[in-house]
């Protein structure tokens, strides 16, 4: 049974297909990664899985249950969270305090005992501290726990997102463009960190650009260019496809 | 985080001891006139900051709640004979639920045109309040009887004042829960708060609507202290005075609200020496504490100590 099933799926921009007729389906318990030229539509389609856009037409089916069109904090009470390529940090809170937020939905969030500072609140808080600190040292920011997100470095912040991903317990995570502006040896670090989060039995979709990085980590490629599936298949079938070469070095 | 809940709980020491202490240095009724002023005008301004400064949405329009508590609690009380504080009580529903109602279309706009949104809503109260004068008697006001057991401004100093700890103490609670976690996280990225599960509509909505009753509240209240209300208090001049007043303090500070509101309500009164000048020095200080302390009195200062623990 497949965890995430895209059929049909389209969106238009003014008449640009950005995605066009896309179906493909992801299994469970793997590393998913979706590669394909500048402008192929990689973050479109994982804005619309996400539910940030509504497709145009098509049907997204997660876990058999149609979620197209839903919000994505309907789909974050379902298990599916994700980070941004272009950092979407709350810049305005301490490392600890995003990780927290992560965990929003398994925390009691009722008005009127928030207003009142009941001890329960209080007490879930503590607890959600610390899980949240466990999630730092996961991704190995714990150092950082306290500190103000404005002056932390790039590849810290990248490393946040998914820690903040992470406290929300999702079952499917995607993660767009994650050893993006980079050095290698922080990649190296997200490499890990990626690794160890499939471990955990949790779903990884991944878009990226570093293919030393996506040929290695990945049990299933999927190729787009011009918003349309080009080929998918394992590392091996997908490097020696020769549409795949003619799509990245022309020809 | 043992260090954060001192400044806290010390935050609030320091206030108490301020309320407690200051009556022995005003000697005059109209010294206590502005410390009551003061603590009205603070009220506000904390819940005006929880949609300000910790939720990064702005309302230019928050004079007319003022105006709405005020007005309800004037109109029920003298025609409809009510209990005050019962009046107070539905004044603040009826807020609300207003808040509650025009609070989902206008908060889907995000900067300009949301201060446009609201500000046009302030005007639309203002001009309804200025024109029904069956009702509220026009621009002229309308008279109030006040609590029949409030019978002396001292007792008013203290309610008014243990009404502001009260706000303060409430505001910590609700920005250093899950609620104001994601209240924040709305200001930093609403993208990023949805994916993780904050229905960030939820929160604008919410928060709207709890700066609203805070606003009605302290309306109801002004008008039991002052036996008097006319359609000002729900004008465009008082809705700016009330943000300039939180930004002046410091955005997503809830002392810098207090300490703003503190400042610019004695400024105007410092200044009248200065008679025909008072507006163009007032002004002024304005401008300059926005070019050199953008991030407002409170968090400047802060970071100042902040820095200098490094």
């Amino acid at each position: 049974m497949s965890l995430l099933k895209v059929e049909n799926l389209s969106i238009e921009f003014g008449g640009v297909k950005a995605i066009d007729d896309l179906t493909f389906t992801i299994e469970p318990g793997t590393i998913h990664s979706i590669i394909g030229p500048n402008g192929a539509g990689k973050t479109t389609l994982f804005n619309l899985i996400t539910g940030v856009y509504t497709p145009t037409s098509g049907t997204v089916l997660y876990d058999d249950e149609g979620v197209t069109g839903f919000k994505p904090f309907e789909l974050a009470a379902r298990g599916m969270s994700r980070t941004f390529q272009n950092l979407q940090i709350f810049f305005n809170m301490t490392a600890i305090e995003n990780v927290m937020v992560g965990a929003h939905l398994h925390l009691n969030r009722g008005f009127f005992s928030s207003f009142f500072g009941l001890p329960t609140i209080k007490e879930g808080d503590r607890h959600c501290r610390e899980t949240c600190l466990e999630l730092l040292d996961f991704v190995g920011l714990r150092d950082y726990a306290d500190t103000d997100t404005d002056s932390m470095p790039y590849g810290a912040l990248k490393r946040l997102e998914i820690a903040r991903a992470l406290a929300s317990k999702p079952k499917i995570l995607l993660l767009d463009e994650p050893a993006a502006g980079l050095n290698p040896a922080e990649s190296r670090e997200i490499d890990e960190v990626i690794k160890k989060v499939a471990e955990r039995g949790i779903t990884v979709v991944l878009v990226e650009h570093d293919m030393k990085m996506v040929m290695e980590i990945s049990d299933h490629i999927l190729v787009l260019d011009y918003g349309r599936k080009l080929t998918e298949g394992t590392a091996q079938e997908v490097r020696n496809n020769p549409d795949v070469i003619a799509a990245y070095l022309g020809g | 985080m043992n260090k954060l809940k001192s400044a806290r709980t010390g935050g609030i020491l320091v206030l108490m001891a301020i309320i407690a202490v200051l009556p022995l240095f005003l000697d005059n009724a109209f010294q206590f006139e502005i410390a009551i002023l003061i603590f009205f005008n603070a009220i506000v301004c904390i819940g005006l900051n929880l949609l300000v400064g910790y939720g990064g949405q702005i309302s230019l329009g928050h004079g007319a709640f003022v105006g709405l508590g005020a007005y309800g609690s004037a109109i029920l009380t003298m025609q409809q004979e009510w209990d005050p504080l019962l009046s107070m009580v539905v004044a603040a529903a009826f807020t609300g639920g207003l808040c509650f109602i025009i609070a989902r279309p206008i908060l889907k706009l995000k900067g300009h045109y949301l201060a446009m949104a609201t500000l046009g809503m302030g005007i639309i109260i203002s001009i309804v309040i200025n024109t029904e004068d069956q009702l509220t008697g026009g621009p002229d006001g309308m008279y109030v009887d006040g609590l029949s057991f409030m019978t002396d401004q001292i007792q008013w100093y203290w309610l008014i004042g243990g009404l502001l700890v009260f706000s303060v103490w409430a505001s910590l609670n609700l920005i250093h829960s899950p609620i104001g976690r994601a209240l924040r996280a709305v200001h930093g990225s609403e993208v990023a708060a949805e994916v993780v599960g904050v229905d960030t509509t939820q929160y604008k909505v919410l928060i709207f609507v709890v700066s609203g009753v805070f606003a009605s509240v302290v309306g109801s209240l002004g008008v039991y202290y002052s036996n008097f209300v006319t359609p000002d208090i729900a004008g465009f001049f008082h809705s700016i005075e009330l943000v300039v007043m939180v930004v002046f303090g410091g955005m997503a500070s809830t002392f810098g609200a207090v300490i703003g509101a503190a400042i610019l309500t004695i400024l105007p009164q410092v200044l009248t020496f200065l008679h025909d000048f008072e507006h163009l020095v007032f002004g002024l200080i304005l401008m300059l504490t926005m070019i050199f302390l953008p991030k407002g009195l409170v968090p400047t200062i802060a970071d100042f100590f902040k820095k200098g623990d490094k």
